[in-house]
């Protein structure tokens, strides 16, 4: 069999009339030949994809669920015909297949906007508050010591247990039990409830 | 996930040499040869029908046979070029002519037989050895042809199946009308368009599980 220099350049992209040779010396088993005939065929597929999908995820999705389709079937193609058609029809298939399978989702799912992330309770929806700063600083200067202490090691200044309780000199657990009662209590300050 | 330079990486390094499918028309021969087998076996085993050469002077009932099996052979074709990418999806319609001649030349049979249309003769156990005929004669031509067809569970199989499902469907009632004596024409249009449906339905909802 003639083998021709295979044009390894990815740049230099096959021309479509190449591709029905490509892939027969493909399914021969030669992976240059394989290789160019995939990269000529990208941007092939890619335009397809986007043309049926509007998101570019969807399109990159796809571009790669046709490749792995072309490679799962690539003995199913006759050389003696030509390429095109035979590509153009996987792709078809495929992308039919998503946008059916897209379709079905549709029916079920809502899209999430970020301007839809609220809830229901009002205590959910304390963010401006949560900021204001005085009032909690009041509310933590009014805390017995031993809580005060414990909050501002783990939680205002983030130390570990372990950190915390070298520092203080009080036990992991004693830290544990100072820090739930202490934030409890902040609650109870701050307006919401003790439980959480 | 991988991009797609990657996927294209790891594909040409799986390029195995392939063997190319032959073309569909020699694939739908091969498996309607398989096919004649089995039912010859099946005669052999069970003998034909005690009044076929009788039957066989009646122009119905040759008609009827006839079309049955074109149609098997035909639909065996569009099943096996449907499952490429790039044939149309008009062969589908191939074996519809074939299709409706048969539905005709059985219909008409039974209309001028008519008059022996009666439930008398109906025996449970004649329909169990019939049903079991059925079995014996579709199930290993749908498992082959499944086989053959696996390739398009990456394409849209339904034509596909439908298509092959009807060529077994047409061939198991042209086998049972072989093998089986039917004494009403009820039973005749039953056991032909029963199974039929019974084969067709089997297969379209097994296929479109298995070549998923």
């Amino acid at each position: 069999m003639g083998r021709t220099e295979p044009p390894e350049n990815p740049q230099t992209a096959a021309a479509p009339d190449a591709w029905a040779g490509l892939m027969a010396r493909a399914q021969a088993g030669e992976r240059d030949a394989y290789r160019a005939l995939l990269l000529a065929v990208t941007p092939y597929i890619r335009a397809m994809a986007a043309r049926a999908l509007r998101e570019r995820a969807d399109v990159e999705d796809a571009v790669q669920d046709i490749l792995i389709t072309v490679h799962r079937i690539r003995h199913s193609y006759d050389p003696a015909r030509p390429f095109r058609p035979w590509l153009a029809g996987v792709a078809r298939h495929r992308l039919l297949d998503r946008l059916r399978a897209k379709g079905r989702r549709a029916v079920w799912e809502v899209v999430w906007e970020p301007v839809h992330e609220t809830f229901a309770g009002d205590a959910a929806n304390t963010e401006d508050r949560a900021l204001d700063t005085p009032a909690l600083n009041a509310a933590i200067a009014s805390l017995p010591a031993g809580q005060r202490r414990a909050i501002e090691l783990t939680k205002l200044r983030e130390m570990s247990l372990r950190e915390a309780s070298a520092v203080s000199g009080m036990t992991e657990g004693a830290l544990k039990v100072a820090v739930h009662r202490g934030l409890a209590r902040l609650r109870i300050l701050l307006g919401g409830t003790a439980t959480r | 996930m991988t991009g797609t330079p990657d996927l294209i990486n790891t594909l040409v390094a799986d390029a195995a040499p392939v063997r190319r499918l032959r073309p569909p028309v020699l694939r739908a021969l091969a498996w309607l040869a398989v096919a004649v087998v089995v039912i010859g076996v099946l005669g052999i085993w069970h003998g034909p029908r005690a009044d076929l050469q009788m039957r066989l002077g009646q122009p119905w009932f040759v008609a009827g046979m006839a079309a049955a099996a074109l149609t098997g052979a035909l639909a065996a074709m569009a099943a096996f070029l449907l499952s490429l990418p790039d044939r149309s999806r008009g062969w589908g319609l191939l074996p519809m002519p074939a299709a409706a001649l048969w539905l005709g030349t059985v219909g008409a049979g039974c209309l001028t037989d008519w008059v022996r249309l009666d439930g008398e003769n109906f025996q449970w156990g004649d329909a169990a050895s019939c049903f079991g005929l059925l079995l014996l004669a579709s199930v290993p031509l749908s498992v082959l042809l499944f086989w053959m067809l696996r390739h398009t569970a990456r394409l849209r199989p339904t034509p596909a199946i439908l298509s092959g499902g009807l060529a077994v469907a047409a061939l198991s009632a042209c086998a049972l009308s072989l093998l089986h004596v039917f004494e009403a024409s009820a039973m005749i249009l039953l056991w032909n368009f029963g199974a039929a449906a019974l084969v067709l339905g089997v297969d379209t909802a097994i296929g479109r599980r298995v070549l998923r």
